[in-house]
């Protein structure tokens, strides 16, 4: 178990590293597909299948396509000939570092606020999906509104206006 | 004698494994049933090729190939000879790594597929929860590969076939979840064993097989037109339009990698197929009661290759559509219908055993049908087209 999990969580931050550091986007594009397919076997190693083939799914089948496209369309695609590091990067560093030490800080303490919490809860896609549509029905709704809202948005923003309208 | 023919691979390899300690018995169990997969699709892949040609070439009025082995059958043989010895050209402007990584990525990612099939009783190879989840993101891994093929080459044709592909995988894939949904839906469970043991129920000689059910019968069209989007096949082989772009995101490969692309889409089609009788036909179970004896692996392969007879089939039929008739269809007829479909099979779900559901849920089904068809049909005007990135 921990000879896998040291492999993947090296995997997993090394394509996250390159996909910041790298030069040509798509390349970048491609390492953080590396970070997605590691986070999503962390999440099988603990046993969560539904939450790692949904990690699969979404981020590698969605999300990197997405993100490849609008490289692509915009065309971005072409390596910049001078460093790629902004005038803020140190700003950035201490952001990210910031963030970091807020969730590593949210993670470790999570143990001391739900004492009551087992050790392995297990989470069958059945209890998940009984979750969703029930005791969490509410919020589930909320994301759907949102998302709705935010993709008609987007195909408002795009469309094409005809002339002499 | 027909139980053990039923049971005769898992037999075998307990007999493989009652000779090993028991500390590697399940590692070789793995490794056996892996090494049966990686073989037998590729032998059935080298048959097909076989068997399209010949297909095609009937409906085309020709002959087909007929000068290697009796009646042509070495082919693949020699194809395969050619495309091993043959020079692998990779462009100088081709981005090396992605460009080696693209085929391996997309036959690996196919090949994953086969893991949560059940292919006879007690056969399949990893017997998981969200089986059924894991084959739709390994499925939606693949697009990844087709867009790194397409872009490490450096070609337009490869770059514009790759994105065509993408956009239409990404377009049909939501149908093909859609669809498969409703089976979910009905037989509340993500795991394919479990799928299949809810259709393996007989009332007299007939089947309980999804396929006959409105929203079954539905939700199988559905499916069929969306897995032969997503494996590219005719009439939607956009990507690979000889006519427009050479071959697509492949046209930059030669030798060997070419050939792993070829498997890829074979291999894609076996398993979307074997999906699609999984959910639908009833996977391994027998279409009648009274041949329940003969061995459950046959009925699994027989649906297998009678889906890839209907795909040739299409293949040597119908005119490919155009980009936009394509995407048209998917988002304006296909998608609608496929969630309407949905809430009938919800409706179906909450009718009761009873004949009424029966009608309902026909009557339902041909009304959506008809209805959206008509609307869908009323505003179209046959005038000249504009294109928005073409003019």
């Amino acid at each position: 178990m921990s000879i896998v999990f040291w492999f993947i969580s090296a995997i997993t931050i090394a394509g996250a590293l390159f996909a910041v550091i790298l030069k040509n986007t798509v390349h970048c594009a491609l390492a953080l597909t590396v970070a997605f397919a590691g986070l999503a076997l962390l999440f099988l190693g603990l046993d969560a299948q539904f939450a790692g083939f949904t990690e699969i799914m979404v981020y590698i089948g969605a999300v990197a396509i997405l993100v490849v496209f609008a490289i692509l369309l915009t065309r971005g695609s072409e390596t910049p000939k001078g460093s790629v590091y902004s005038r803020y990067s140190l700003t950035g560093l201490v952001a990210a570092a910031g963030v970091f030490a807020v969730f590593g800080w949210t993670v470790l303490e999570s143990a001391r606020s739900f004492p009551n919490v087992q050790e392995t809860p297990s989470a069958t896609a059945k209890e998940i999906g009984y979750a969703l549509v029930g005791r969490y029905v509410l919020p589930l709704e909320i994301v759907a509104l949102l998302l709705t809202v935010a993709t008609i948005g987007a195909v408002i923003v795009a469309m094409h206006e005809k002339e002499g309208k | 004698m027909f139980a053990t023919l039923d049971q005769i691979f898992i037999i075998l390899r307990n007999l493989v494994l009652g000779y090993l300690p028991e500390v590697v018995r399940p590692y070789v169990s793995v490794v056996l049933s892996v090494v049966c997969i990686v073989a037998v699709f590729p032998g059935l892949f080298a048959l097909t090729t076989v068997f399209e040609r010949k297909g095609i070439a009937r409906i085309q009025n020709r002959l087909g190939p007929n000068r290697v082995g009796p009646f042509g059958l070495l082919q693949p043989i020699a194809d395969g000879i050619k495309s091993l010895t043959k020079e692998d050209i990779v462009p100088t402007t081709a981005n090396g790594a992605i460009h080696f990584l693209a085929p391996l990525v997309l036959v690996v990612a196919v090949f994953m597929g086969f893991a949560v099939l059940p292919m006879g009783r007690n056969m399949v190879l990893v017997d998981m929860d969200c089986a059924l989840l894991f084959y739709f993101a390994m499925g939606a891994s693949s697009e990844l590969a087709v867009f790194m093929a397409g872009w490490s080459s450096r070609n337009k044709y490869s770059l514009l076939g790759a994105m065509r592909a993408v956009a239409q995988m990404i377009s049909y894939e939501v149908i093909l979840l859609l669809s498969g949904l409703a089976v979910v839906m009905i037989s509340g469970s993500l795991s394919l064993t479990k799928i299949v043991e809810a259709q393996n129920v007989y009332t007299g000689w007939f089947p309980h097989w999804f396929i006959f059910t409105p929203w079954g019968l539905a939700g199988f069209v559905m499916y069929a037109i969306a897995a032969t989007a997503e494996t590219n096949r005719s009439p939607f082989d956009l990507p690979e339009g000889e006519s427009e772009l050479v071959a697509g995101y492949h046209t930059e490969y030669s030798g060997f990698k070419f050939a792993l692309f070829f498997l890829g889409e074979y291999l894609a089609m076996f398993s979307i197929s074997g999906l699609g009788a999984t959910l639908f036909l009833g996977g391994w179970s027998a279409p009648f009661s009274f041949l329940s004896w003969v061995p459950s692996w046959i009925w699994f392969f027989s649906k297998l290759m009678l889906s890839i007879f209907v795909f040739i089939w299409m293949r040597g039929t119908l005119p490919r559509l155009r980009q936009d008739q394509l995407m048209n269809f998917a988002w304006k007829f296909v998608l609608p219908f496929t969630l309407y479909n949905l809430m009938v099979t919800a409706l179906w779900r909450f009718m009761g055993d009873g004949w009424e559901r029966w009608v309902a849920c026909t009557a339902l089904v041909i009304a959506g049908y008809v209805l959206l068809g008509r609307i869908s049909m009323r505003r179209e005007h046959f005038g000249p087209r504009s294109y928005r990135y073409a003019e």
